[in-house]
């Protein structure tokens, strides 16, 4: 699974972190930044479900 | 829009049967035409989106825009309202992000979106919590039964938005009295007017004097601050953004801490969990978000091309009221939307909208939330209603759900 976070698109409205908290962040400017773009397994359906959430189509993964 | 004379279609809004339901036409609007045409107050037709997947689609099209100003804009006044508030209206009207589209919308959101991470946020909580506990202090104090509306919905994210803003402390009583008359039913037109306009004045004033003196380490002047070196907004945009700030911050949290509190009052087996375990509270409130909805019909907008979508064709220049409310109790997405289920995982509910414009205070809007919640079960354990719920003077007259007063015995 990897991650691509558009921060041109992103909003700031920080569902991603509030769904995983272990995989994505917010930098100074409220934007999203990802602590990792390569989650482990596990945080698989956290990340789908910050995807779905995310309000600006910020968010995509790739499935591998 | 062609068609004038057409008597089928449905006035907007439509009529409560419960003061905790949504009308029921949204239901039936869901299965048989879920973009559907709803006449406005003002005698405009718009569509009305009542289905979840449908108004989450809409709100993130880019070929809809957000200006209030355009003509076919779905507002929720009649023509006669309209022109008695007019003077009240400036204060909707004054552009702010909300307004805007594409990249300039982008330009607006973005000087303030730092001032709203999660760690800003986080970093507030405990001056919400000293906001929290002196106004239960008052309520406390008060002669029974108290008005919770008094007390603590209205004080509470008044108060938090001064801190926020950087409003002086002795400004501050003036500025939660006007805040709270824009939305009282208690006053006339002319006062609201005035106080608007005294509101108006207030944060035009504040505005100016922060850009002349020192830097102020509060929203307002960070936003100055940062404005100065990449210039994104006038000075007419940063005061319309207070502004903003203040209206969109104040009567949504307001309403919500009400309408929850109800709830809390009225499932007292829930009550109970959560006072014993107050991290359920987080879940609870996504669920209340998503019952209440109560920003029942703000996001609306203005096609600016063809769309098709739900098996219509929204034509250029047509307005869309997409009902928030509606949409979140869509039953293919919420399962019996009719129950109020504090543990359901609501998260996806579009209670603070959806798409680029979706709310960049929800999250503070979160911890005013919890903060209210978690201190009046834990500090007033005898709370409850001084009149039956059925009874309290709900908000069926306003843009924003809500009750007017919530008498409480503490
Ligand atoms: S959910 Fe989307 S818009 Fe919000 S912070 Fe994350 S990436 Fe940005």
């Amino acid at each position: 699974m990897h991650i691509t976070a558009d921060r041109e698109r992103c909003v700031g409205a920080a569902q991603c972190v509030l769904a995983a908290p272990a995989v994505f962040d917010q930098d100074e400017e409220g934007l999203v930044a990802p602590l990792t773009v390569d989650p482990a397994g596990a945080d698989g359906p956290a990340v789908r479900q910050a995807v779905h959430l995310c309000p600006s189509s910020a968010l995509r993964i790739d499935e591998e | 829009m062609t068609e004038t004379l057409d008597h089928d279609i449905p006035s907007f809004p439509m009529a409560r049967a419960c003061p905790m339901h949504p009308p029921a036409e949204y239901r039936e609007l869901r299965g048989r035409e879920p973009v559907s045409r709803v006449r406005m107050p003002d005698g405009q037709v718009a569509w009305l989106v009542t289905k979840h997947e449908l108004a989450r689609k809409l709100l993130a099209d880019p070929r809809v825009s957000a200006d209030r100003l355009h003509p076919a804009f779905p507002g929720r006044l009649t023509a006669e309202q309209r022109a008695a508030t007019e003077r009240v209206r400036r204060l909707s009207t004054r552009r702010s992000m909300i307004h805007l589209d594409g990249a300039e919308h982008g330009a607006h959101r973005k000087i303030l979106t730092g001032e709203f991470s999660l760690r800003r946020i986080a970093a507030l909580r405990p001056r919400v919590q000293e906001i929290v506990d002196r106004s239960i202090d008052e309520m406390l104090a008060a002669p029974q039964p108290a008005d919770l509306v008094e007390h603590v919905s209205q004080a509470v994210p008044s108060l938090v938005i001064c801190e926020l803003l950087g409003v002086p402390h002795e400004q501050r009583r003036d500025f939660h009295e006007w805040a709270g008359m824009l939305v009282s039913r208690s006053v006339s037109i002319r006062e609201r007017a005035a106080a608007s306009d005294a509101l108006n004045d207030f944060l035009e004033d504040l505005v100016t004097e922060k850009e002349r003196g020192e830097p102020t380490d509060d929203l307002i002047g960070r936003l100055i601050a940062r404005n100065r070196q990449t210039p994104v907004m006038t000075h007419d945009e940063i005061v319309g953004t207070a502004v903003m700030l203040l209206i969109a911050g104040h009567q949504t949290t307001a309403n919500m801490i009400s309408l929850g509190v109800v709830a809390l009052l009225e499932n007292p087996e829930h009550r109970a969990r959560i006072a014993a375990d107050p991290s359920l509270l987080p879940p609870a409130i996504e669920e209340m978000l998503r019952y209440f909805s109560v920003v029942e019909n703000a996001p609306a907008r203005v096609a600016t091309e063809d769309i098709e979508i739900g098996g219509v064709t929204i034509r250029k220049d047509e307005g869309i009221v997409v009902s928030g409310l509606a949409a979140d109790w869509d039953d293919e997405v919420f399962d019996h939307p009719d129950r109020l289920d504090f543990e359901r995982g609501a998260r996806h509910h579009v209670a603070f909208g959806y798409g680029v414009h979706q709310c960049l205070g929800q999250n503070l809007a979160r911890v005013e939330l919890e903060v209210v919640f978690e201190t009046l079960l834990r500090r007033v354990p005898g709370l409850s209603l001084a009149v039956p719920a059925e009874e309290l003077p709900y908000k069926d007259d306003a843009g924003i759900y809500g009750i007017y007063r919530v008498p409480v015995n503490c």
